[in-house]
This record gives structure tokens, sequence and C-alpha cells, in this order.
């Protein structure tokens, strides 16, 4: 470890590890050595990893079919072994390692098929939020003018209206459930609007750059110049953004859907906490209940949080000197 | 724009170029400037709120009644009489035009329309006595956030800080990444289910009526902790996370390079250079968060059923009543939108360059 502190470049210049060929242990010192610098974006990451590895090994072993209504018995405590005593299955063991609701879902099923539902609509919300917010902030920052003045209109006046009471008016007048993609495209088409303007900010800066100024007298084009110049220098930023709007997504999803705007068939963690204050189940007891929706949504939020820092520090050179 | 300006000087009437003069001052003034931003916002809001129902091509005001009418059984030729009633009243058998003018010229009287769940009961009426609850809860909370998350952020953005301050401040600081109302239930599970020492929903004890005695108010505040606190531990990492940020890009600046070399003390380079610089972007952050504010408390409000605007807005959801969501809809735009106008104006006041330039 001191050994490569002292020599650093050594080791990634490829000099000890030979070719690309052959696998060598020194590769990996230095990804080593930024996870010890950097630990918020490798727990981040672990965490995320971690909750995928739940629902990925879940769908294999178990039933998950039973995340549906009235599919197990009701109110039932975690146990491993129970007998059934009516209905079609009476006289069967069945495992319920998570319990059942007052509705009769396997809380396990619910948590293995929901939490990647509301990933999903993170992740789309996320994309399309980010994706129109560059596009904006890019054509705004660039082109200057009076198209800067419009995108900067729409922007301060998006800012200044909470997007999710749009998206509860909007989905009153639809008078009809929105699916998990529906959601996630809505989440994004209201929420563009803050990462345009952090971005637009950003390209400001760039603008001005030296690197940039040469190659506009270069005669490089308006669109290369974004292109190759811009957008692998804003890269990073836009990670730590993508990062952020996702989870301010799934934070809006989970609030939509526990006033009772989701789609009542899915089992997303937003819709498993609607029932929850629906059925009451902190006052009835039934920990097993709130508990896992609970857990994987703090999972998902602190590796958000985690992975979004840890970028932070990677696009933001000034947070290194950790103060 | 040069021309017209000169055009104008050159004319004979001098009272005609005065007031000019006058309105152009008016209208560069940055009060002002902000003002007339603040009622775009609010017009434009209130613009798409009328527009979305009109593009959806439903009719909130039949649907909810044909709701009525399969809960009650009523036969079908009634029901469309009972609309057109309904229409008339609400004035949906006008053209849009006419409608969007009577919509615009209501929003001016604050008139938000009557309730079609409750029907004789205005939206004003049912809102404002929900309204209470959630600013006072809301008020108390934002400001000891803001007071106690910026502290704590100056303090870990401080490299000449006691050690032990990190290990303190840190596990809070991770409690912004968990959502107010996840944070209600398990403060709720805590608190009042498992320990018992405070109520476990409410904003008083149900079979007592509001007043003003001691029992009623000490009442009220033990309803009101547990929600508070959900609000609060998340919005002060909110707060805190900020300020350190700003105070580590507070060090890099020359003012603290010369105020190091001038021999200052530790507190005073602190308390005036520090953290009266690295504020300002705080107080723009609570313009920025306000609307994140309010709809966090909404869903907090559910958890706890607290008896303030997001438990109106629930039901209101639940029972399909168009006009008070629309009604809480256009409030809390327009209450984000005057306080953010409000931090605007004061902006000036903390912040002397602003005062300079203006």
């Amino acid at each position: 470890m001191t050994q490569t502190a002292t020599t650093p470049d050594v080791s990634e210049s490829g000099e000890l590890s030979g070719g690309w060929g052959q696998f060598n242990v020194e590769r990996l010192r230095p990804i080593k050595r930024y996870a010890l610098r950097n630990p918020s974006l490798i727990v981040g990451l672990g965490l995320m990893f971690s909750l995928l590895l739940f629902v990925g090994i879940g769908h294999l072993v178990w039933d998950t079919e039973q995340y549906r209504v009235l599919s197990t018995p009701t109110r039932l405590p975690p146990s491993l072994n129970y007998e059934i005593e009516t209905g079609k299955l009476a006289g069967q063991v069945k495992s319920y390692p998570f319990g059942t609701d007052t509705q009769g879902r396997d809380l396990l099923a619910v948590a293995i098929k929901g939490t990647p539902l509301t990933l999903r609509i993170g992740l789309i919300a996320g994309f399309v939020s980010i994706g129109l917010g560059t596009v904006a902030a890019f054509v705004a920052a660039y082109y200057r003018g009076w198209v800067d003045t419009g995108v900067r209109t729409v922007v301060d006046v998006g800012l200044a209206m909470p997007g999710l009471l749009i998206l509860i008016l909007v989905r009153i007048n639809i008078g009809r459930e929105l699916s998990v993609d529906e959601m996630g495209f809505a989440l994004g088409l209201v929420g563009w609007v803050f990462p345009a303007r952090t971005i637009r900010a950003q390209v400001l800066v760039m603008r001005e750059q030296a690197y940039v100024q040469l190659s506009r007298l270069s005669g490089t084009s308006g669109m290369g110049i974004i292109f190759k110049e811009m957008l692998p220098n804003l890269i990073p930023y836009i990670t730590a953004s993508l990062v952020g709007a996702v989870a301010g997504a799934i934070l809006a999803s989970i609030g939509l859907e526990a006033i009772g705007l989701g789609k009542f068939g899915d089992p997303t963690l937003g819709m498993t906490i609607y029932w929850n204050i629906q059925f009451s189940s902190i006052i009835l007891g039934m920990w097993w209940w709130w508990l896992p929706p609970l857990v994987a949504i703090v999972i998902v939020f602190l590796g958000l949080f985690l992975i979004s820092s840890g970028l932070d520090e990677w696009s933001n050179p000034r947070l290194r000197k950790r103060v | 724009m040069t021309e017209q300006t000169q055009g104008i000087e050159n004319t004979p009437n001098p009272v005609l170029s005065n007031v000019f003069r006058i309105i152009s001052a008016v209208l560069s003034n940055f009060v002002v400037r902000r003002f007339f931003f603040f009622l775009f916002v609010v017009w434009l809001a209130s613009t798409v709120i009328f527009i979305i129902p009109r593009l959806s091509g439903q009719d909130p005001v039949k649907e909810k009644l044909l709701l009525e009418a399969q809960r009650g059984g009523a036969i079908q030729q009634g029901l469309d009489e009972m609309a057109k009633h309904y229409q008339k009243r609400f004035g949906l058998d006008k053209p849009i035009w006419v409608q969007y003018g009577n919509f615009l010229s209501d929003l001016v009287r604050f008139d938000l329309g009557t309730s079609i769940a409750f029907f004789p009961r205005t939206v004003n009426d049912i809102v404002f006595e929900s309204l209470i609850w959630t600013l006072g809860l809301m008020g108390t909370v934002t400001v000891m956030a803001f007071t106690l998350g910026t502290l704590a952020g100056a303090v870990l953005g401080w490299p000449r800080r006691p050690g032990w301050v990190q290990y303190v401040f840190m596990p809070l600081l991770t409690l912004a990444a968990i959502p107010q109302y996840l944070l209600g239930m398990i403060l709720i599970f805590i608190f009042a289910f498992k320990l018992g020492w405070l109520p476990l929903f409410g904003g008083y004890e149900p079979a007592t009526l509001p007043n003003l005695s001691f029992d009623f108010v000490v009442d009220v505040l033990r309803h009101a902790i547990l929600p508070a606190f959900a609000i609060l531990f998340s919005v002060v990492g909110f707060w805190a996370i900020g300020m350190r940020g700003m105070m580590i890009n507070a060090q890099g600046e020359d003012y603290m390079v010369q105020a190091d070399a001038k021999g200052l003390k530790g507190a005073r380079i602190f308390m005036r250079y520090a953290v009266r610089n690295a504020l300002l972007p705080q107080v723009t952050g609570l313009a920025l968060v306000l609307g994140t504010i309010i709809t966090g408390q909404v869903l907090v409000e559910r958890v706890f059923s607290y008896p303030g605007i997001g438990d109106i807005l629930f039901q209101a959801i639940r029972l399909s009543d168009f006009f008070v969501i629309r009604g809480i809809v256009v409030i809390i735009i327009v209450g984000i939108a005057g306080a953010t106008f409000l931090l605007d104006v004061l902006y000036p006041l903390i912040d002397p360059r602003i005062r300079v330039r203006n």
C-alpha cells in the first residue's frame, strides 16, 4: 500500500501489469485506492447492488405471483411453516418468511415484485427529466438571446409551481390509473426544470473556458463544440444530477401513491405504504407489513444519496479536500 | 428601442416624457419586477389549471354525479338534468372564453368554488379550516430546521472544528436521505405505539372540541410533537448539507485569506466572514425548497391523520372532489409564489452587494 502510494502512476501506466490480455491483481490497485478515498460512492453502489441481488434471487427462487390479493391467508406474522386450515390450499404447509397482509398478499413476493417497479419509475423519470433538462440547458446556454430568455422563463415558472401538484390535477382529470411507465414519464415531464437550470449554469461557465473558445476559433461548428468539447466534460456532473433526479422521482412517486393516486393492482413500494396507512398496520402492530417497504425505501434513498455525494467528489475536485 | 426613447424625449410635451421616465424607473425597480413575475407565475399556473381539465376531455362534475348515482341507485334519466343543473351552477355550459374569464375573476376575488362532495360548503371554508393546522406546524418546523441545520452545517464545514462534531452530526445528515413520512411512521411506531408516550394520530383528542383552554393547547402540542420531528429531522439534514458545501467553498475565497492574514480570532472569522457569506445561498435555497417542504408535509399529515391540508387533499382525492383539489393546488401555488416574492424582496437586506447594485 505504501509502495503504491509513493509511485502512484506505475501501476496505472501498465508497466507492472503487462498487456491487456492477461489479468493482473495489480490492475485493481487504482480502483482499491480510489475506493479508500471515496468510500461513500462504494458503499452507495454496494447498497443498491445488494438490493438488486435480493430482487434477482427472489425472482428465481420465490413464487412472486403471490403478490396478488387473496393468494395467501390474511394477517399472518412471519412464519416458516404455517399449516393452512381452510380454502383450496387446506392441509398444505407453506412458509411466509415476511408474513402476509390484511388482504392476503405474501409480503415477500410483494417486496420482490414491488422494489424493481419503483426503481423503474425512478429510472424512467430520471432519464426523461435529465434528457429534457440537458437539451434545454444546452440550447439555452449555447444559443443565448431570446431562446435563453424563453427557456429561463419557463424554468423559473416551472420551479415556482410544484410539479407534484400539477401531476395530481392531471391524474384526477385523466380519471384512470397511471401505469408504472406512464407515471415515470409524467414525473420526468414535470421534473426537468431543476436539472435544466443547474446544467445551464454549468454550460454558461464552460462556454467561456479557453478550450471552448479555442475550438470555436478553429472553426468547429456549434454542434461539434457541444458534442465534442462540452458534453464529455459535463458527463460527471450530468451523472450526479441523474442520480439526484432518480431519487427525487422515486420520492415523488411514493408520495403520489401514498395519497392514493397509484396503480392499485401493482405492488410498488408506494402502494404498499398506501395499504399500510389505509389499514392502520402500525396501530394493529403488524410490523412485518410496514417494515420491508420501509427498509427497501431507506436503502434506495441512502444508496442514491451516497452515490450522488460520491459522484460529487469525483466531479467537483473542490470537495476533495475532505474538510 | 433607442429610437423609441429618443422619439419620446423629443416630444414637446414635458409631462408625457416625465410620465414615461417614471414608468420606466418603476419597471426597472427590482421589487416591482419581482412582483410582476409573481403575478405572471400565478396567472400562468391558473391558466394551466384551467386548461388541464379541458385537455383531458373529462367532465369531473358529471363523473362525480355518475358515481353518486351508482351509489345511490338513481335512475339515468334524471341524471342528465341534474348534471345540467350543476353545469349551470358551475358555469360549465358557457363558451370557453367566458369560462376562462369567470375563472380568473373568481380567482382574483379568491372565490374557489364549492365542494362537490359536501355541496353547500365552499372550498375556502374547507381549506382555511385546515390551513391553520398546516401553517402552524410548518412555520415552527421550518424556522427550527433552518436554524439548527444551518448551524450544524456551518460547524461541519469549518476546518478548525472540534473532532467529536463529525460523529454527532454525520448520522444526522444521513436522515436527510429518508423521506419525511417514513421517518414519521418509525416515530409513530416507537413513541406512540411501543412506548405510548404520545398520541398515535390526529391533531387533538377526538372527543374534544377546539377551544382556547390550557388543556386543549397542551393536547394540541402533544399531538404536534411527532409530526414536527418527522419533518424536522429530514429537513435539518438538507440545510446542513447545503451549508456545509457553502462553507467549504468559502474556504478558498480571498476574503478568508485576508481575514486570516489580519490575525483575526477564529470565532470572528467563522461568524463574520465564513458564515455571513455562506448564509446567502441558504436563503435562496429556502425559496427553492418551499414547494418540496409543503408537498412533503402533505404526506406527513396523511401518515399522522393530522387535520391539515394534506388530510383534506387525501379526502378530496378519494371522493374525487375536483374543486377542493383545485382549490388546494391554487392556494399552495399562490402561497409558494408569494413566499418566494417576499424572500426575493428581503434578500437585499441581508446581502449588501445587491443593495448597492440597485
